[in-house]
């Protein structure tokens, strides 16, 4: 993205700091139960021209757009998971804030534990234990008084 | 004339600087107690020179010189007294300033407070000290100087976002920044270790009160950046694992996972690799973090101007920094020493399964920051990685972590009862249970992951204070024992306790809070009510008020609701200056909750009508009370005699007199 086109981003996103338009009332669907999917929804898809935003969260003109998609599309009776994959399908990976696993982001999803499994192994077969065996044996004068204390 | 003399301050700190590393290597690799000396009175004069660069910087702002391009880029000459202050380090230049003074701080404590250290470490700390001044320092004079005049000077300046013209902008970021840089000293001091080549029981007894010190700071300061974010966004969030607050955490875990190993060194020798390593890592993620905040190259909803020559410049000041630490500690560490024995079962294990977590929570925070750069180079398509995921991953990782706290803080050292620590646990999983059921009959809406919290966050309560119980006999023996015990346990077992209740009261608040929060949006006319929960808010005026800098449309809303009624004053205000409008909030406090009412644009009509935003964040007061415990836990720990520098030195000069007798 060039200087430029960072800095009227920057310029339509100047309205996020009343951000929170989700909840407008004139906009919300009649059905409570489908309003509340749609509003789990929004927490999960990226206001793309904004600053790391869900649309949830943000007020720009994209992000409402995005709201009315998601909001007719639910009406319409699609699933949740048919609404994610319009909207991949629209715009890329790039707009769910929860990547989907696959290839690409297995190292990022499972990464991490990973590392923790092969860690506790290290830490497991490197356990004290074997300190114990680098302690140096008894000397034959120190093996000698022990068995007098005995 | 004052902005020169800071200029001028500031290279002369970059000299000193130079000085003050080359003089300390010297006077170790020559052992001359004269070099020594000179290198520390560098260091001690290095923080003059960058506190007089710091307050000509000040005095510019306060007395609104918009010759200096700085502050005609980021102040007004309207703006309050406080505000002008607090603009010196809300700019990407200022807020450099502040971290070398911040830095050169710290080195100043060192030197002061460092009469416990054996003398060759004391050098090389101090002498590393310098050099990471050198890079600062060097980077603010030559690539981001503050004190740069402009030729025509404007006849006001461009005033600072109004976003940031907040009371929390005076006081946040100089505790995130001695918390960023506070762990500089570790750092110095597990590089002196490295080049030593020895760990003596002064490292272990000394790495513990820095990174408390610095931890304690960073705690309070992200909790202050944290509770701004809630209150000044207008929505309640309080974090969005954004590329900034990540910046922020990955040092915390760090410091966390720090303060639990070196405490193992300390007591019992062992894990000094490890310590040496979680040293290095914690001031790496701070470079790591002011890399990321200022280079532009993550897109991040805090404001702060970016550069990317800057960036590439900071980028290779870690690369220093960072890589030279971590490649020292490649190169030395196999040759430390290992330390004490201890089963599988006991403290020092249990402390290893906490810092394997704290530390795999550091990996997962880097790797969602930075992973979808790498896939966006590798595949040239964008990923994101944001709020929803990390929670996930969070919550995967975390919740077994939590669940065996307080069982591990009973365990003993070397080797324990895994058994006896659970059955000590009785009364906790009975206040757990009594809380479940507890919630379950009162909570609405009713959601299962608010019940997990208020079970995982009382359980967390219950276990530490459990081990208080435990530590001072509590039923064992008479009352009257149990309380002079607990007056005469140390400062530090009673932080840890501390520190332990305070995470716990964090993680009631944050589930309660995620899971109940409870919202209502409505278009009203004056006289017109707005129900939320039990709560009912009336618009009943809405006036005109001039500020300072800003007019403001301010709404009266009466709040009835069971615990008493009261008004509160939201605000949409605008700041001419930068033609912004920005939302103020009333928050009105109730026990732990918060009822937070935002006033939202003026919609015309038939007869004017506005839109009304309020939120119930139940337990939302125990996010940010958590921490600020926590952050107590840490200080009272750092107040203890044993940790105590001074007394820490007063004991080495006595053992030194007892020695000369």
């Amino acid at each position: 993205m060039t200087g430029k086109a960072r800095a009227l981003v920057g310029a339509l996103c100047a309205l996020w700091l009343t951000a929170g338009a989700a909840g407008d009332p004139a906009d919300q669907l009649p059905n409570p139960a489908q309003e509340g999917r749609a509003r789990a929804l929004f927490q999960e898809i990226r206001c793309l021209v904004c600053q790391n935003e869900s649309i949830d969260d943000s007020e720009a003109q994209l992000a409402d757009d995005l709201r009315r998609i998601v909001r007719e599309q639910i009406r319409a009776g699609r699933t949740d998971a048919q609404v994610r994959a319009f909207l991949v399908a629209r715009y890329g990976k790039f707009v769910l804030l929860k990547p989907p696993f696959d290839a690409g982001t297995a190292l990022l999803w499972l990464g991490p534990f990973g590392v923790l499994a092969a860690a506790a192994v290290i830490v497991w077969r490197r356990r004290p234990t074997a300190h114990v065996a680098d302690e140096p044996p008894l000397t034959r004068e120190e093996q000698e008084k022990l068995n007098r204390l005995r | 004339m004052i902005v020169e003399l800071g200029a001028f301050a500031l290279t002369l700190a970059f000299c000193l600087s130079v000085a003050q590393a080359g003089l300390s290597f010297a006077g170790r690799r020559w052992r001359n107690a004269s070099l020594r000396g000179a290198g520390e009175g560098a260091a001690l004069v290095v923080f003059a020179a960058i506190v007089l660069a710091f307050a000509s910087l000040t005095t510019a702002f306060v007395t609104s010189d918009f010759s200096v391009l700085n502050v005609a880029n980021n102040s007004h000459s309207e703006k309050p007294l406080l505000y002008k202050i607090a603009a010196v380090w809300g700019s990407h230049e200022g807020s450099m300033l502040l971290w070398d003074l911040a830095l050169t701080g710290f080195g100043a404590a060192v030197v002061l407070a460092g009469g416990g250290l054996p003398t060759n470490l004391r050098s090389v700390t101090v002498g590393v000290q310098g050099l990471l001044g050198l890079l600062f320092i060097g980077y603010t004079a030559f690539a981001s100087n503050p004190f740069i005049r402009i030729p025509n000077p404007p006849v006001e300046g461009a005033s600072l976002n109004p976003i940031l013209q907040d009371p929390f902008l005076a006081i946040h970021p100089p505790f995130l920044y001695s918390g960023y840089v506070g762990f500089s000293v570790v750092f110095s001091l597990c590089v002196a270790v490295l080049i030593e080549g020895r760990v003596d029981a002064a490292f272990a007894r000394w790495v513990r009160p820095w990174a408390l010190a610095a931890w304690s700071l960073l705690t309070i300061g992200i909790t202050l950046g944290s509770f701004w974010a809630y209150y000044e966004l207008g929505w309640g969030g309080w974090w969005f694992w954004d590329p900034v607050e990540n910046a922020s955490f990955m040092p915390w875990l760090a410091g966390a996972a720090l303060l639990h190993s070196a405490i193992v060194t300390e007591k019992r020798g062992a894990l000094t690799g490890w310590t040496v390593f979680l040293g290095l890592a914690a001031f790496t993620f701070s470079m790591l973090g002011a890399f990321l905040v200022r280079s532009g190259i993550l897109t991040s909803v805090h404001a702060f101007a970016v550069d990317s020559k800057r960036g590439a410049m900071l980028l290779a000041i870690l690369a220093l920094a960072g890589g030279g630490g971590l490649g020292l500690f490649a190169w030395r560490a196999p040759g430390l020493k290992p330390g004490g024995l201890f089963a599988p079962i006991s403290r020092e294990g249990a402390l290893v399964i906490n810092n394997l977590f704290l530390a795999t929570a550091a990996l997962i925070v880097m790797l969602g920051t930075l992973y979808p750069l790498i896939y966006k180079a590798v595949t040239d398509q964008p990923l994101s990685f944001g709020a929803p995921a990390f929670n996930l991953m969070f919550g995967v990782l975390m919740t077994p972590v939590l669940l065996i706290m307080p069982a591990a803080t009973l365990l003993s050292w070397k080797r324990a009862d895994a058994k006896g620590a659970v059955q000590r646990l009785w009364a906790a999983a009975l206040a757990v249970v009594g809380a479940v059921a507890l919630a379950y009959l009162l909570q609405r809406p009713k959601t299962g992951f608010a019940l997990l919290g208020v079970g995982l966050g009382v359980w967390l309560i219950a276990g530490a204070l459990s081990e208080l119980a435990h530590r001072v006999r509590l039923g064992a023996t008479t009352l009257h024992d149990s309380l002079t015990r607990l007056t005469h346990l140390p400062r530090s077992a009673i932080g840890m306790t501390l520190a332990h209740i305070g995470v716990g009261v964090f993680v009631l608040g944050a589930c309660v809070e995620l899971n109940g929060r409870v919202e209502v949006a409505k278009v009203v006319a004056t006289g017109e009510t707005v129900d939320i929960g039990a709560y009912h808010l009336t618009l009943s005026g809405v006036s005109t008020v001039e500020g300072p800098n800003f007019t403001a449309e301010r709404a009266k809303v009466e709040v009835r609701g069971p615990s008493g009624s009261g008004a509160l004053f939201p605000e949409r205000r605008f700041y001419p200056a930068n033609r912004q409008t920005v939302s103020q909030v009333a928050i009105d406090v109730r026990g732990a909750s918060d009822l937070y009412v935002v006033f939202g644009e003026r919609r015309e009509g038939a007869r004017p009508t506005w839109l009304i935003r309020a939120y119930w964040n139940p337990f939302a007061r125990l996010i940010f009370l958590g921490p600020l415990i926590m952050a107590l836990g840490g200080a009272l720990s750092l107040s203890d005699r044993r940790l105590r520098l001074v007394a820490g030195r007063k004991a080495v000069a006595a053992a030194q007199t007892k020695a000369a007798t």
